[in-house]
């Protein structure tokens, strides 16, 4: 793989992503049909409902898809190179490497029999050769850079004993300590409070555009993802229906996207009853 | 008990409560904490995780020891005291996470059966068929399990057991938060008719701001374990909240700002 590619050479660049799993009687379910994008160093959203196709998308991207999944794709390449032709090696050494996820819930996604500061030098050490020390003092400059106070005492915490916030703060310093260049967050921020969601969301901000990654951000709040990402594609039964610059939301054209802003209640608007979404089969074809 | 007898459920009841206080192996959860709910109004519950808005809900319906403070129902003579099965069967609690809450193993009518087993009711048959009803849910879905319904359809089936008893007061803890924005407008319009219906008493504990003041015309905002202030949702929308907790809620719900920006 080569660093010296042109810059307008996509970070991502996505065709034709289908993945599909085995159904009960035989046959295969498609969950993502056919989506396609390309991603520069930006923020893009990825919007839908559950079950629609969106975390799918993401996991596909990392080769995380679960067992019994079936990826195809006509094109799925980082930084010019076809992933869907690696070993499965090289798509090891991409994962957390270069390309890094940050999953929902920290509660379930951190180890809970290892140490904060130990979880974070593992991945470090998989990555690239560095010695204890080394990796000590990168773990510490890791959590201070995701504004945890006292990094010392935090690194020898257990995921348990610290608060959710605190947890997902931990996750993205895991996720980032090795430098990727892509960083794929699904719905990084929904088990968190409103003003913890704020921090954490300033924390990701700050360090997506200090080092100039990508940023893939999975979630279904649209309002939230709107007011954070530069682009957003809204998913629907594992097609993108519709993709917009966060400026447009409100020019959205697509009856889902426009069910989906419409159907929040709203501080300064209430309305008795709410607007529910009415899904139509044409949005199926 | 005739169709006629399980519509009209007596008259609205309100709740009063004074000073509650709810500690856990010296962690004060809940610290004098007093509010009142008139009959028929709906009453939200502000705050971030560890504030002690769910135990606000628990104290009230016996699941959180009390250490201080006293509750009762008010609005009508002779409602049941805190404590007895009347009293139970009056205040119904809808829990956060229908993945969580509802028992895997039973089917939706086994899950509809229960509390009415309890409560020694009889007319199980026709009492389920109309919570399904009253739910939106028809009767396809009686012999389902939890598993084969989506997380809407599973939070209604919550609300449907939580309503069987035909209580007076509903404690509903973050009813949509688990679901999508999509779903959710179902659930609280669901919400909303219902109360309507009923005439019921609603007391409901949310982070959403908006969806709070959608559905409450008062609400008290808490922290760590204490009431910080008590508004209503006129005066919230029109942005007069006192207490800086209170503001640092509103900005966040408006969702995400650049620094600097």
């Amino acid at each position: 793989m080569s660093d010296s590619l042109p810059d307008h050479t996509p970070l991502l660049d996505v065709q034709d992503l289908r993945v599909a799993y085995p159904g009960r009687e035989g046959g295969m379910t498609e969950v993502v049909r056919g989506v396609s994008f390309t991603l520069g160093r930006e923020r893009l959203g990825i919007v839908g409902e559950s079950g629609s196709g969106k975390s799918q998308t993401g996991r596909a991207i990392l080769g995380l898809t679960a067992p019994g999944g079936v990826v195809t794709a006509q094109r799925l390449a980082f930084k010019g190179s076809e992933l869907m032709h690696c070993a499965a090696a090289e798509r090891r050494a991409l994962r957390g490497g270069r390309i890094a996820m940050v999953l929902q819930d920290p509660k379930y996604s951190l180890n809970p029999v290892m140490r904060i500061g130990a979880q974070i030098a593992e991945t470090l050490q998989v990555h690239r050769p560095v010695s204890a020390r080394a990796a000590r003092a990168e773990v510490l400059q890791a959590l201070a850079a995701v504004q945890i106070d006292d990094p010392e005492r935090v690194a020898r915490l257990y995921p348990h004993e610290v608060s959710g916030g605190m947890g997902q703060r931990v996750m993205i310093a895991m996720m980032l300590i090795a430098g990727p260049e892509l960083l794929i967050a699904d719905e990084p921020t929904s088990a968190l409070d409103v003003t913890v969601q704020l921090e954490v969301l300033g924390i990701l901000d700050t360090l997506v555009a200090r080092r100039g990654m990508g940023l893939v951000f999975i979630s279904h709040d649209l309002r939230l993802v709107s007011s954070f990402c530069d682009r957003v594609l809204v998913m629907y039964a594992g097609r993108v229906v519709e993709e917009l610059a966060s400026a447009d939301l409100s020019r959205a054209t697509h009856p889902y996207t426009q069910g989906l802003l419409n159907c929040l209640p709203q501080l300064d608007a209430p309305r008795h009853p709410l607007p529910t979404l009415q899904r139509r089969a044409e949005w199926l074809a | 008990m005739t169709a006629a007898a399980l519509a009209t459920a007596g008259p609205p009841v309100g709740l009063q409560a004074s000073g509650l206080r709810v500690v856990y192996d010296g962690f004060v959860a809940l610290d004098g904490v007093s509010f009142q709910v008139a009959p028929g109004e709906s009453f939200g519950i502000v705050g971030e995780s560890g504030s002690g808005k769910s135990t606000v809900l628990r104290a009230l319906c016996g699941l959180a020891p009390l250490a201080a403070g006293s509750l009762s129902l008010t609005g009508a003579p002779g409602l049941p005291p805190p404590g007895s099965q009347a009293f139970r069967r009056q205040v119904q609690m809808v829990f956060q996470d229908p993945y969580g809450s509802l028992h895997p193993r039973q089917t939706v009518d086994r899950i509809l059966a229960e509390p009415l087993a309890v409560h020694g009711i009889g007319n199980a048959e026709a009492r389920i068929e109309r919570a399904l009803d009253d739910v939106g849910l028809g009767q396809g879905f009686r012999f389902r399990y939890p598993h084969q319904l989506s997380g809407g359809q599973r939070q209604r089936i919550a609300i449907a057991r939580a309503l069987i008893l035909e209580p007076q007061v509903l404690l509903l803890d973050e009813p949509t938060s688990a679901l999508d924005a999509s779903v959710q407008a179902e659930v609280l319009n669901l919400l909303d008719a219902l109360r309507a219906r009923r005439r019921l008493t609603f007391l409901m504990v949310s982070h959403d701001l908006a969806v709070v003041t959608h559905l409450c015309q008062r609400l008290m905002v808490m922290q760590r374990g204490k009431q910080v202030e008590e508004l209503s949702a006129v005066d919230l929308t029109a942005h007069r909240v006192r207490a800086d907790y209170t503001r640092q809620l509103m900005q966040a719900s408006a969702g995400f700002r650049r620094a600097g920006s």
